[in-house]
């Protein structure tokens, strides 16, 4: 079946079979800082934003992707200020959770939080086993202009 | 210094942090046939039948491999240095299953839902047997899970399969029996460690394809990439020559990856088929059927006179290795080994114990790697002997632990497997990194507990611990580097980034020796074919080993640069100097630049490549130290443990960048951190790993965590390269330790079986 989708501000016409799952369908069109982690929507590395919003997209079908807007992060401008922030910091490490990480973060700019205990409480489903979080939140804090 | 000691960024962090393509399923050749395992769904059985003509018949399929189409060669998938310590007990596939998870099956089609339609139709059947599921009653239980006649130690490591003894150990330094006569206080505790699954977030992950001349290329999710080409190759009876394994980014490993997983079954796969094939496993294929820590059982008497001086460490192990022996008996060594220096001055220190198999998940590599199995008890055991003498745990500790210039019969007696090698500390700020601590948790103020309400409770608790660099004689890392015409450097190596950081560190070694800007320095690492040979990223060895190979290459290219420059500018070799940009008549006018030089050096005069490459191997391990104090609160109501404060002070001597070493030990102290607290291990009566998914196994959240405060003591190495030692493992040693004796503090009760669940501090209440 063919569903039409905005990703990342163009307009697709995707191939899909009906049981596929939207992270793998992004995953096969080349959007490849989708990545998956556990298979059960519990560790937010996969997070895309559908409509604006984060999901995981390894606990989304991609049929439920028809006549919607879904950005990776490939598509967001703000990645890269906010990736250069983890690098300083030095808190990529493996980088495998940090496309999700990065999406929901860019997510809460957007909202304007620049409380650090509200966007770590935001922030509880993207998991990482590499950096034990503190480097991450010295960055975050930086990005979202946390006020001390 | 102006490149060792900068906080620069990874050379890899942009490109991982924003999505690019690189890791090994983005890489895979797009056309892979999709392989996946039919795994056995029960403990301990034999294959009598395999019916697989249904499967066949499904379209899409390619093949189907059984036990009876493989080469029935034993080996080990531990990536170790060869020969492995490590009992040869695993074969790509086998008539015996010896855990839910084993391998039964390998199915490769030319997609996923082919492939999962094939496993369903594939018709087994078992003749089962009685399982072992209870390490305590591994040595004398009928069923012998190891009973082919092939499994065999490569030399002698107290492996006995009829008693379902993969590996035992004994030393002994004094007469323990004596000296605990001539103690004035002796206590004794037994303690558990559970089965810590890794949870590196990139699953196993391996692809495989032939080249134009037919040769077998892997690309893996491995931190061995030269162990699995070896293994590889014994597992098919195939030449070394005719493999080349790559390994690309990878998404963690922490032990994981240091081991075979994927690999075979893709090789089999494009070896029968001469296609590409790649497999990834899914997350509760990595929970059951790759590693786990090792769980473990320690019986620790301690001695000491009333004076407060320690006498006598009696460590007595069991260690559960699961269905294969991998890394049996090293971790269960490290557990003494990376534990027992701690405390040099003792009259007698005995460490025994035996490693059973059991028909659960195998056991593997893990960060600590025993040493985290051995602290726990260990530390936890020094507090209660601190007590029973009236002192301060931080004053016995003091009083008692090894210090700078310092020796201890451990280090020769106890290697990895083997025999150690004699050792003088020669950096330990370990007395500076238990004060900086005590400073910063506040110990003076905090120490043993503050009444926050009627229910909530704070107390504090800290634990010592020591790592080593490298395991010495044994692990080799090489580096090559090669002058570009442009004045830029190739530094080609064997070592194995993890997401550590190890490409960028070692390539300010390089800068560090050559003067030259970090970021002139293009790092290749890890593809046997293109890059030297080097053991790989385990038993913190890469900062050390391959650093001082990367050193040792780029002191010897700087003598290069010197000796063809100075050819050039006509002067004598001594009387030339290079300073990153020019080489320079040291007292005189005459210059050239590296540029210019290396311009000249390719294209027009006395052609030439300059590159040149070192080896090392550590004649010593020197150890990493730390000192690390947790502050707990204890709801008594609940017997919830909120972490509030962690302080962790370091000596890895010189951090050659700063930032890279501070995420090494808060990472390290996060994942101790959910051992201690949150990850709990749970098993069906059958045999079933029932915590096989992120929502049964808790790991620790952002919020879960408290306050990680990261500090490095002053420190120089005078083997490392710059003065470094390793950093990668030594932060996740203390936690379990630290936390469990600030519970004591805080509330009065001891747990001495991990993790500390709510469940068990109310059970102890009560």
């Amino acid at each position: 079946m063919k569903i039409k989708v905005i990703i990342n501000g163009e307009k697709k016409v995707l191939d899909i079979e009906p049981h596929e799952i939207l992270l793998d369908v992004l995953r096969r069109y080349g959007y490849y800082s989708v990545r998956r982690g556990c298979d059960t929507g519990m560790c937010g590395i996969c997070t895309v934003l559908f409509d604006g919003k984060p999901v995981p997209s390894c606990s989304v079908f991609a049929a439920r992707a028809d006549g919607h807007e879904i950005t990776t992060l490939e598509g967001l401008p703000e990645a890269k200020e906010f990736a250069e922030l983890l690098a300083e910091e030095g808190a990529d490490q493996c980088g495998y959770c940090s496309p999700g990480l990065i999406v929901n973060t860019v997510y809460l700019k957007k909202l304007k939080i620049k409380k650090m205990d509200e966007a770590k409480i935001k922030l509880i489903g993207n998991l990482c086993r590499c950096t034990g979080y503190e480097g991450q939140h010295r960055a975050i804090a930086k990005f979202l202009g946390v006020e001390k | 210094m102006k490149e060792v000691t900068r906080k620069i960024p990874k050379k890899d962090a942009l490109g991982l942090l924003l999505g690019k393509p690189v890791y090994t399923d983005d890489i895979a050749p797009e056309n892979s046939l999709i392989v996946k395992i039919l795994r056995s769904p029960h403990a301990f059985a034999r294959i009598k039948n395999i019916d697989t003509s249904e499967a066949e018949k499904i379209e899409g399929i390619e093949c189907i491999i059984t036990h009876l189409d493989l080469p029935r060669n034993p080996i080990t998938r531990a990536g170790q240095g060869y020969p492995e310590p490590s009992p040869h007990d695993w074969y790509i596939l086998d008539e015996y299953v010896r855990y839910v998870g084993d391998e039964v099956a390998i199915i490769a089609g030319k997609n996923e839902q082919c492939v999962e339609e094939a496993l369903q139709k594939i018709k087994v059947e078992y003749e089962i047997f009685e399982p072992v599921l209870d390490f305590e009653k591994a040595e004398d239980h009928p069923s012998i899970i190891h009973p082919e006649k092939e499994s065999h130690p490569m030399f002698e490591i107290g492996f006995d399969a009829e008693k379902n003894i993969a590996a035992s150990y004994e030393m002994e330094i004094g007469n323990i029996e004596e000296e605990l006569k001539n103690c004035d206080v002796v206590v004794h505790q037994r303690y558990y460690t559970q089965a810590q699954a890794h949870v590196a977030f990139e699953p196993h992950t391996a692809a495989s394809y032939l080249d134009m001349h037919g040769r077998l290329v892997i690309i893996s999710s491995t931190q061995v990439p030269f162990h699995v080409r070896r293994i590889i190759a014994e597992a098919f009876g195939l030449p070394i020559k005719d493999i080349r394994v790559i390994k690309p980014r990878i998404g963690g490993g922490f032990g994981g990856k240091q081991a075979i997983h994927g690999e075979p079954f893709v090789a089999a796969v494009t070896l029968k088929t001469g296609k590409p094939a790649k497999i990834v496993y899914t997350r509760q294929e990595v929970f059951e059927a790759t590693y786990t820590r090792h769980p473990m059982r320690y019986d620790i008497t301690l001695g000491a006179t009333k004076d407060g001086k320690l006498k006598v460490i009696d460590m007595q192990g069991l260690s559960d290795t699961g269905a294969y022996g991998e890394h049996a008996l090293t971790t269960f060594m490290v557990a003494g080994s990376k534990t027992l220096p701690l405390y040099n001055k003792v009259s007698a220190v005995r460490f025994t114990g035996k490693v059973v198999y059991t028909n659960k998940v195998p056991a593997g590599a893990f960060r600590g790697y025993g040493a985290i199995q051995g602290n726990f008890a260990l530390e936890s055991t020094i507090d209660m002997l601190a007590e029973k003498l009236g002192m301060d745990p931080v004053e016995f500790r003091k009083k008692n632990m090894i210090a700078e210039g310092e020796t201890s019969p451990i280090f020769k007696i106890m290697g990895e497997g083997r025999e150690g090698v004699e050792m003088f500390v020669r950096s330990c700020k370990l007395n500076e990194c238990v004060e900086e601590g005590m400073k910063l948790i506040n110990w003076k103020e905090k120490y043993p507990r503050v009444k926050i309400s009627e229910t909530k409770i704070r107390g504090v608790g800290m634990a010592i611990a020591m790592q080593g660099s490298g395991i010495a004689n044994i692990d080799m890392g090489a580096a090559i580097l090669k002058l570009n015409d442009d004045g830029s450097f190739n530094l080609l190596i064997g070592a194995t980034d993890l997401g550590t950081g190890s490409d960028t560190i070692l390539a300010q070694i390089a800068a560090e020796v050559l003067n030259v800007p970090t970021e002139n320095i293009i790092v290749y690492s890890s593809d046997t074919d293109l890059t030297p040979f080097d053991v790989g990223a385990y038993a913190s060895s890469t900062t050390y080993v391959s650093g001082n190979a990367v050193k040792r290459a780029a002191e010897k290219m700087k003598k290069l640069i010197i000796k063809e420059g100075a050819r050039k500018l006509g002067i004598e070799e001594s009387k030339v100097d290079f300073d990153g940009n020019y080489i320079y008549e040291i007292n005189g006018d005459k210059k050239l630049p590296l540029k210019e030089l290396a311009t000249v050096l390719y294209y027009t005069e006395n052609q030439k490549q300059l590159i040149t490459d070192a080896s090392y191997v550590g004649e010593e391990s020197p150890p990493p130290f730390m000192a690390g104090f947790a502050e707990v609160e204890v709801d008594i109501e609940t017997g919830k443990v909120k972490l509030i404060n962690y302080v962790a002070v370091v000596d890895c001597g010189t951090t050659i960048n700063p930032n890279l070493a501070k995420i090494q030990v808060e990472g390290g102290l996060v994942q101790g951190i959910g051992m201690t607290l949150f990850e709990d291990v749970k098993y069906s009566p059958n045999g079933k790993l029932l915590t096989n998914n992120l929502m049964h196994y808790k790991i620790p959240s952002r919020l879960d965590i408290g306050n990680i405060i990261v500090k490095f003591a002053e420190s120089y190495e005078p083997t490392g390269p710059f003065g470094a030692k390793s950093v990668a493992e030594i932060g996740i040693d203390t936690p379990p330790a630290a936390i469990a004796n600030a519970i004591y503090n805080a509330v009065g009760i001891r747990i001495t079986s991990l993790p500390i669940t709510p469940e068990k501090i109310l059970m102890s209440l009560k």
